[in-house]
């Protein structure tokens, strides 16, 4: 499990930062968000990998932490999630802006001269 | 029912956001509205941090001040969120309130109009500002990071416009990336201490073992990237000068703060997490020292090469930058206490700078526009005024205080007296001689000798730029057009500059107090213990704190 999240983690970053680097706005903006994923899984593999381990701890008794995962990761996650999809949708009115005035979607808004 | 002290910590968080969210339910056309709540609420976020400072500096003993913890729901504190008041945020609070208001009074003249809701944007920027100077706990810091930013973008795009357009692209593509730089070192140094509070992480960093230091190191290193692309420093600071050139006057004046939030949160956490009895003390200091000389290097280039006077002041806030990174780099509570000086003061100066460029180059804009159509017409005129030219020439009113306000913005930036730049740049020369003390008779680093060429060798820069760019701007054009300036915006302008002067006068006390701010921030067993044992409130509108 380790493995192929890592391996997720990996190829998301790797896609993303060739996506970011990328002149086409659109490709920026892909290549943003598909960091944002990556971040975000990264985020809750940093609370350990556990599975079939509720979050919340019930009952008074004594609990063992062992048996639970950690709820703060996955707080963070929902909180990041959130902010992310509010800025990358605003990045997304600004690109389309940016469309209109320049009539390019180049990311110095105007072509390359060859 | 007049809530005490504890619950002032609050108020500079939650005052713009309610101010913010109110002046949403108006049509923008009630521009006097609108401008009358955010002035009166950055007049009354102002009374509550000059009221904050008190608390934090005169309250507890002359040492240590006395650092205020709010419990954000009353969870027992190494849990959940708190808001801690101590002198250096207590500072920058007022800092960021004395830029405010200047700012917004200048917005009323012109560009409150030139877009929709920009006061509800500027409160939200502010409530972000506040918010960050004030929490305890990093994953908060994130959040507050994010206002801020989210609504700088607005403001940064406020009035529209291809160049604004292009540059905000790049500004938020850039940002946005470095929030996810920010939240890798937010999980990495969770994932290694199992805690976000920042006391409770002072506390911890000491005992993580060996094995996983590396990590946490890689992940405090990561989170400092994010902090120094905020902050600009050399080689992430291309996309500062492009942006708050193309950003509003009164957004540019007062991004000038949010730069220096990029050197508050380095300040204050490489102090808090890599204090001088841990391990890793002085973790990423040479790379601060090393990254800030480059940005001053960078920034003078700039400096000496900008054409226009907006890139000048983008040029003049890396500078600002790269001499507080290098000064932290020191490691030395009396060049710390200097740098905070410095921070003050070459904020005001650069805001007020920013502010004034408007007003010159509306100027230059009307001169241009004028000649094009007018030479013809009028040519014969213009022999005349050649003719009256060597009688002498008549300085009108408002162009003369633009000038004046450019000599002392000139004299602000290059660090000469009897201004605070200078006061600061000596403060800082001087603790840099004497490590130790006056008396110390310590070696002197080479690292300080380097600072110290900097410093001078960029004030000079800053100089020769600023005589140039004043001599095109007041003294070359023969027919120069006075400028139609509103007294509303000239005003805010004379303020900060009276302010600076100010400072000056006052520079013991103020001295003083910054003194006992580094010896706080390189000592800060204060400050985690009295996040580590605030009492929690036995029930609401109690006494939340000691």
């Amino acid at each position: 499990m380790e493995l192929v999240l890592s391996i997720g983690i990996g190829v998301l970053v790797a896609s993303g930062v060739w996506l970011l680097l990328r002149p086409r706005t659109y490709q920026v903006i892909i290549g943003l968000s598909l960091l944002g994923y990556a971040v975000n899984l990264f985020i809750f593999s940093m609370g350990r990998l556990k599975t079939n381990a509720a979050p919340v701890v019930q009952g008074v008794d004594v609990v063992d932490p062992a048996n639970f995962a950690d709820p703060i990761p996955q707080a963070l996650v929902l909180t990041a999630i959130v902010i992310g999809f509010a800025t990358t949708a605003l990045f997304l009115v600004v690109l389309l802006a940016a469309r209109g005035f320049t009539g390019t979607d180049h990311v110095d808004g105007r072509e390359p001269e060859r | 029912m007049i809530p005490g002290p504890e619950h002032l910590v609050i108020l500079p968080i939650v005052l713009p956001l309610l101010a913010g969210a109110l002046l949403l339910f108006f049509n923008d056309q009630e521009r006097v509205l609108k401008a009358t709540v955010s002035i009166v609420t950055s007049i009354a976020l102002l009374v509550i941090s000059v009221m904050l400072i008190r608390v934090a500096h005169f309250d507890g003993t002359a040492e240590n001040g006395r650092v205020v913890v709010y419990l954000l729901g009353n969870w027992p504190p190494p849990f959940a969120i708190v808001l801690v008041l101590d002198r250096l945020a207590a500072m920058m609070l007022l800092l960021t309130s004395v830029l405010a208001i200047p700012a917004l009074i200048f917005s009323i003249g012109r560009w409150q109009k030139a877009g929709p809701h920009f006061h509800t944007l500027f409160l939200l920027l502010l409530m972000g500002l506040n918010g960050s100077f004030l929490t305890g706990d990093l994953f908060n810091l994130f959040v507050f990071f994010e206002v801020m930013l989210a609504a700088s973008y607005g403001l940064v795009l406020h009035s529209s416009g291809p160049q604004r357009v292009r540059a905000g692209l790049h500004y938020i593509a850039i940002n946005l990336a470095a929030s996810l730089l920010f939240l890798i070192g937010v999980a990495m140094i969770y994932g290694v201490t199992g805690t976000l509070n920042m006391a409770d992480l002072a506390v911890r960093i000491p005992r993580v073992s060996p094995e996983s230091m590396m990590m946490l190191e890689a992940g405090a290193g990561i989170l400092g990237i994010a902090f120094l692309i905020k902050a600009g420093m050399w080689p992430l600071a291309f996309w500062l000068p492009t942006t708050y050139t193309a950003a509003p006057a009164p957004v540019a004046a007062i991004m000038a703060i949010m730069s220096k939030v990029g050197v508050y949160v380095i300040l204050r956490l490489s102090l808090l997490f890599f204090s001088e009895e841990t391990v890793s003390a002085g973790f990423g200091t040479n790379a601060l020292l090393l990254g800030g000389l480059a940005t001053i290097t960078f920034g003078a280039i700039g400096v000496l090469a900008s054409q226009s006077l907006g890139r000048l002041a983008g040029f003049s806030v890396l500078v600002s930058s790269g001499t507080l990174l290098a000064s932290l780099g020191l490691f030395e509570a009396g060049v710390t206490a200097g740098a905070l000086l410095y921070l003050v003061s070459s904020t005001v100066a650069i805001s007020a700078f920013f502010l004034l460029i408007e007003l010159v180059e509306r100027g230059q804009d009307q001169i241009s526009n004028v000649l094009a159509v007018t030479v013809e017409a009028f040519g014969d005129e213009e022999v005349d005024e050649d003719f009256e030219e060597e009688v002498g020439v008549v300085i009108p009113g408002t162009l003369a205080i633009l000038g004046i306000s450019f000599g002392a913005c000139a004299l602000l930036l290059a660090g000469l007296p009897p201004l605070p730049g200078f006061v600061a740049k000596f403060v800082i020369i001087d603790a840099g001689m004497n490590p130790g003390g006056a008396d110390g008779g310590s070696v002197i680093s080479p690292s300080a000798w380097w600072l110290t060429a900097f410093l001078i060798l960029s004030g000079l820069a800053s100089l020769i730029s600023m005589s140039r760019a004043g001599i095109r701007a007041f003294w070359a054009p023969v027919d120069a057009v006075v400028p139609r300036v509103l007294v509303t915006e000239i005003l805010p302008i004379a303020a900060l500059l009276v302010l600076t002067f100010a400072i000056t006068v006052q520079a013991g006390p103020i001295m003083r107090y910054m003194q006992a701010t580094a010896d706080n921030l390189h000592d800060p067993r204060i400050y985690i213990e009295s996040v580590i044992d605030a009492p929690r409130a036995v029930t609401p509108m109690r006494e939340t704190t000691q």
